[in-house]
């Protein structure tokens, strides 16, 4: 048994020196992410506690019964048992008093997220589609709703409260750093709290399995300081500016007079489709197709021309469009700042 | 039977009353219970080889970042059939596989209580398999999970066939899971030999007889779901399409509670392999046999109220939630019971280090890791970080693998011998042994940490940022590992049946009643019928088992006895060999498969599944005969 010990030793330490990168529940930077972080830690404790402790006797027990073993010897039957019947009695009611600990604390974080919740919490709907997410922010100043795909702006130290709807399957809206999962199920409204403490990127991603491209439903997150959300909020509530630059000015037209414009919104064109993410500040984002790609221009040509050999299976139909052309809407879209 | 007829005589006239016909007929026609049986784990055999080659390719594609093994397509329909395989056709068929063989052997009796419905449920059971496997071939192999939640799986988003494939291979094979259960728990409860009283029924035999109960209440819920999600697909009746009305949300309920009993399902009878293999190798009596099958009861009772916790992401009100953490972790309780009663009865016997019990010893070190993770999934905001991770994937398979393939293992290896005449090779035992759990703990222990990593479960791939690359080699090196080992214990399996040492009847110095039969036992399990006055006949009745005469001979005829006290009741025939379990689960199979491309075959389908059935039940004109039944003393 010593030799299974050891086999497990490494996987002990590697769990308890693993960091958490920037999509785990390890690296905490929100307030609901650290209070279960510690419950985490709480059930580690008490559950390798039990855990040493059944090895430990059963290893005690084997190497006692080993001095007793003959091969000759007649089964015994209905030996007095009275030290393992008090054994017995005293392991389950250590289990009791472990499980009593580990259900209050399970029942105080529980509480403690749901009383996280501000009065005053900056309301954001988000809406998964296959293969991707709708962001909608509520303007602090008009109450009109502010559109963006694919990468969510959240304020330090404050709390968004996150309206989660789906407009096809169940899809599950998870961002581990900052806070749990919860679904998105079609026909309902589910709500999630989200206090980050730590600004940066983050990374979330679909969590329940919603078709053939689940892999590739990513999220962007970004937490800003308050004064650089208020900016970034500020600069997602205007239209897009017209291009200056004659190739993205061609670009624009192929953009709205084309296929695009079917099913994406560019605010302040002629572009109001709805069934795909809205591009208004699209260069302006980090990642092409829900995190599938690094935000560049090389990598938005791909998509418009490719997007099955990007993310096999997309809702994306691919544009056939000459290199110059192209080129011009791709020129066009990262300039969507 | 007023001539006189000596012992020989008899005993050969009870040989021919019992044999099957020759021959291909008599493989179509059989209803012998070991027979039946020894198809089911053949069959499990090829599925977990198939099922396994599948979680092999997946982990190749997973082993590096960005790999392009697979499309993603092909990745999910691996793991829908990976899953539906292993969840539907592997665990519960193979449990109730070793039961269909061994509790008339444990009970001292000649047959299960419905020979034809254990062979019907065979037949039916190997339609289920080929309703899944043979689309596979040609390419329309279900590609939505193991669960496959609607809407997903509704006619909107799985447009085709393979979601009804998927719902209804669920609906038939479980009929086929259901008669199994049936049979076995009317066997445990009117067919123990003169004696078995409650107190004396073996472990395994309790927890085949709860484990049977369980599938009886759990199984409606699961054909129910599936069937309206067909409904849904075939005649649009929007049970789970939000916009009109209905709720995705039902699905997961109805699913769950069956799929949480599941697991207990397969754990229980893995608990009482666990229980027989402990008490021979220890040699002495089970510390705690009440208390083991209590807490087998409140395993059994607990599973259905916790199904919830499968669910805590759903956004269910948290207050219930709360309900379902303290209700799940609340089977640790009796569970960690039974983990005390095995290592105390090692702890004070005088263990023997056979293969069987090493499997054993895997098994406690294994399963209480999948127990303890399973008590931190049990915790609602915990549950709602991990779900949906490779932690929880992490955590079901030790649960699984480490709590009910690692004690069949064992228990295989405990009643080769009695199954085949011969033993087990135990070099290569050992091998095999070592190399399926050290690769099983290497491949899945990683899974853990990478789940708290943040890497979700089914995703195909994932990019090298992320940084899970180098714990999913491991993964993928430790699966290769087990699943080397595997073959080799199949191998071994393979080799001893021809070249095995002989075994003898009872190799191991088992206490329980199939060690009196012969190895292999004749088609009639015992000469004559055992009496038993304890627990474990074969170590108390130190002189030959007692034995009960007066059945007759020139017929199948069985001894039905009291629910509580075992003590006889009457003689029954038991059913020839026919072959109208066959035809009926022919039929049944076509009207499911017809069903999934025009509702009218529910209609005309159900013609030929009368004929089978009326051809079944077909009275026979024949009287039982009435004699005196006698304990007898040799
Ligand atoms: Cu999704």
């Amino acid at each position: 048994m010593t030799l299974r010990r050891l086999a497990l030793l490494p996987g002990v330490l590697a769990l308890s020196a693993c960091e958490g990168g920037f999509q785990s529940p390890l690296a905490p930077a929100g307030e609901q992410a650290a209070s279960i972080h510690s419950l985490f830690w709480l059930m580690m404790a008490v559950c390798g506690f039990m855990y040493l402790l059944v090895l430990a006797g059963l290893g005690i027990g084997l190497l006692r019964a080993r001095r007793r073993r003959s091969e000759t010897g007649e089964p015994s039957i209905n030996p007095a048992d009275r030290g393992l019947t008090r054994g017995l009695v005293a392991w389950a009611a250590l289990i009791v008093v472990g499980l009593a600990v580990l259900i209050t604390g399970s029942f105080l974080v529980e509480r403690t997220i749901a009383g996280a919740r501000a009065r005053d919490a900056l309301e954001v709907r988000v809406t998964g589609h296959q293969w991707w997410w709708r962001i909608q922010y509520r303007d602090p100043a008009t109450g009109a709703w502010i559109e963006t795909a694919n990468e969510l702006h959240l304020p330090l130290g404050q709390t968004t409260r996150i309206a989660l709807g789906s407009s096809d399957v169940i899809h599950s809206f998870w961002v581990p750093n900052i806070a749990q999962k919860l679904d998105l199920i079609p026909g309902r409204i589910n709500r999630v709290d989200l206090t980050p403490t730590r600004a940066g990127w983050f990374r979330g991603q679909c969590a329940e399995f919603c078709g053939v491209q689940h892999a590739h439903m990513a999220l962007d997150v970004k937490v800003d300081t308050p004064e650089e959300f208020a900016r970034w909020l500020a600069s997602q509530r205007r239209p897009a500016t017209p291009p200056a630059d004659p190739a993205a000015a061609r670009g624009l037209q192929l953009v709205t007079r084309g296929q695009c414009a079917m099913c994406h919104a560019i605010r302040g064109t002629q572009a109001v489709g709805r069934a795909g993410p809205d591009l208004t500040h699209f260069g302006g984002r980090r990642s092409v197709a829900a995190g599938t790609l690094t935000m560049s221009r090389g990598a938005v040509q791909g998509w418009i021309t490719q997007p099955q050999a990007v993310k096999p299976g997309t809702m994306m139909p691919p544009v056939a469009l000459s290199p110059a052309d192209a080129d011009a809407v791709s020129r066009y879209l990262m300039d969507l700042k | 039977m007023s001539d006189p007829r000596t012992p020989a005589v008899e005993l050969r006239t009870l040989h021919v009353s019992w044999a099957d016909a020759p021959g291909i007929w008599g493989f179509l026609t059989t209803v012998d219970h070991k027979r039946i049986a020894a198809r089911y784990i053949l069959t499990v055999v090829l599925l977990l080889f198939l099922a396994g080659m599948l979680a092999l390719d997946m982990r190749l594609q997973l082993a590096m970042p960005d790999m392009e093994r697979m499309t993603p397509q092909l990745y999910n329909e691996s793991f829908s059939l990976h899953g539906s395989t292993m969840l539907f056709l592997v665990s519960v068929p193979v449990m109730e596989a070793m039961a269909i063989w061994l509790v008339p052997l444990m009970l001292g009796q000649r047959a299960l209580a419905f020979p034809r419905l254990a062979a019907f449920s065979y037949w039916l059971y190997l339609g289920g398999v080929l309703m899944l496997w043979v689309p596979h071939a040609f390419g329309i192999t279900p590609d939505l999970g193991w669960f496959e939640y609607p809407p997903l799986s509704g006619p909107a988003y799985s447009p085709g066939h393979r979601a009804d494939i998927w719902a209804q291979m669920i609906t038939f094979t479980e009929v086929a899971a259901l008669a199994a259960s049936v049979n076995i728990a009317a066997t445990v409860l009117k067919m123990r030999s003169p004696g078995m009283t409650l107190a004396r029924i073996p472990l395994f035999v309790w927890a085949m007889f709860l484990a049977s109960l369980m599938t009886i209440f759990a199984l409606p819920a699961v054909m129910m779901v599936t069937s309206m999600l067909i409904a849904d697909r075939l005649v649009s009746t929007q049970f789970f399409a939000a916009a009109a009305g209905g709720d995705p949300i039902l699905f997961q309920h109805l699913f769950w509670w069956f799929g949480h009993p599941e697991v207990y399902i397969i754990f229980l009878p893995a608990a009482g392999f666990v229980s027989v293999i402990v008490e021979t190798f220890s040699r002495r009596t089970l510390f705690g046999h009440a208390a083991v099958v209590l807490s087998m009861l409140a395993i059994a009772a607990l599973a259905f109220g916790l199904w919830v916790h499968h669910m805590f992401a759903v956004g269910l009100p948290r207050l219930g939630n709360d309900f379902y953490t303290a209700a799940s972790m609340a089977v640790a309780l009796p569970a960690g019971v039974q983990i005390f009663c095995w290592i105390a009865t090692l702890a004070s016997g005088r263990p023997r280090f056979d293969t069987p019990l090493l499997w054993v010893l895997a098994f406690i070190v294994t399963f209480v890791i999948g127990g303890l993770s399973g008590i931190m999934t049990a915790s609602a905001p915990l549950d709602q970080q991990v779900t949906d991770t490779y932690f929880v994937v992490a955590h079901f398979h030790y649960v699984l693998v480490g709590g009910a393939m690692f004690p069949l293992f064992g228990a295989f290896t405990y009643w080769y011998p009695k199954a085949t005449g011969r033993m087990m090779s135990e070099l290569w035992g050992k091998i095999s042994f070592w190399l399926i759990v050290g690769g099983f703990n290497l491949g899945f222990f990683p899974m853990h940490i990478l789940g708290l990593q943040g890497m979700p479960r089914r995703i195909y791939t994932y990019s090298e940022g992320m940084g899970w690359g180098p714990l999913n080699m491991v993964a993928s090196i430790g699966s290769a590992i087990a699943v080397a080992g595997g073959v080799l214990f199949v191998a071994n399996a393979a080799w001893s049946y021809f070249r095995g040492r002989a075994a003898g009847p009872n190799p191991w110095g088992g206490s329980t009643l199939e060690w009196a039969a012969p190895s292999p036992p004749p088609q009639h399990n015992f000469d004559a019928m055992p009496v038993v006055d304890s627990l474990t006949p074969l170590w108390t009745q130190k002189q030959e088992l007692a034995v009960m005469t007066g059945l007759a001979v020139d017929r199948r005829e069985v001894l039905v006895t009291s629910v509580v006290e075992a003590t006889p009741e009457y003689r029954q025939k038991s059913p020839p060999p026919s072959i109208a379990p066959l035809l009926a689960a022919i039929a049944v199979t076509i009207l499911f498969v017809g069903s999934i491309f025009t509702p009218w075959a529910l209609v005309w389908g159900a013609v030929p599944v009368a004929i089978g059935l009326t051809l079944w039940f077909w009275p026979q004109r024949e009287r039982s005969t009435t004699g005196p039944l006698r304990a007898r003393n040799r």
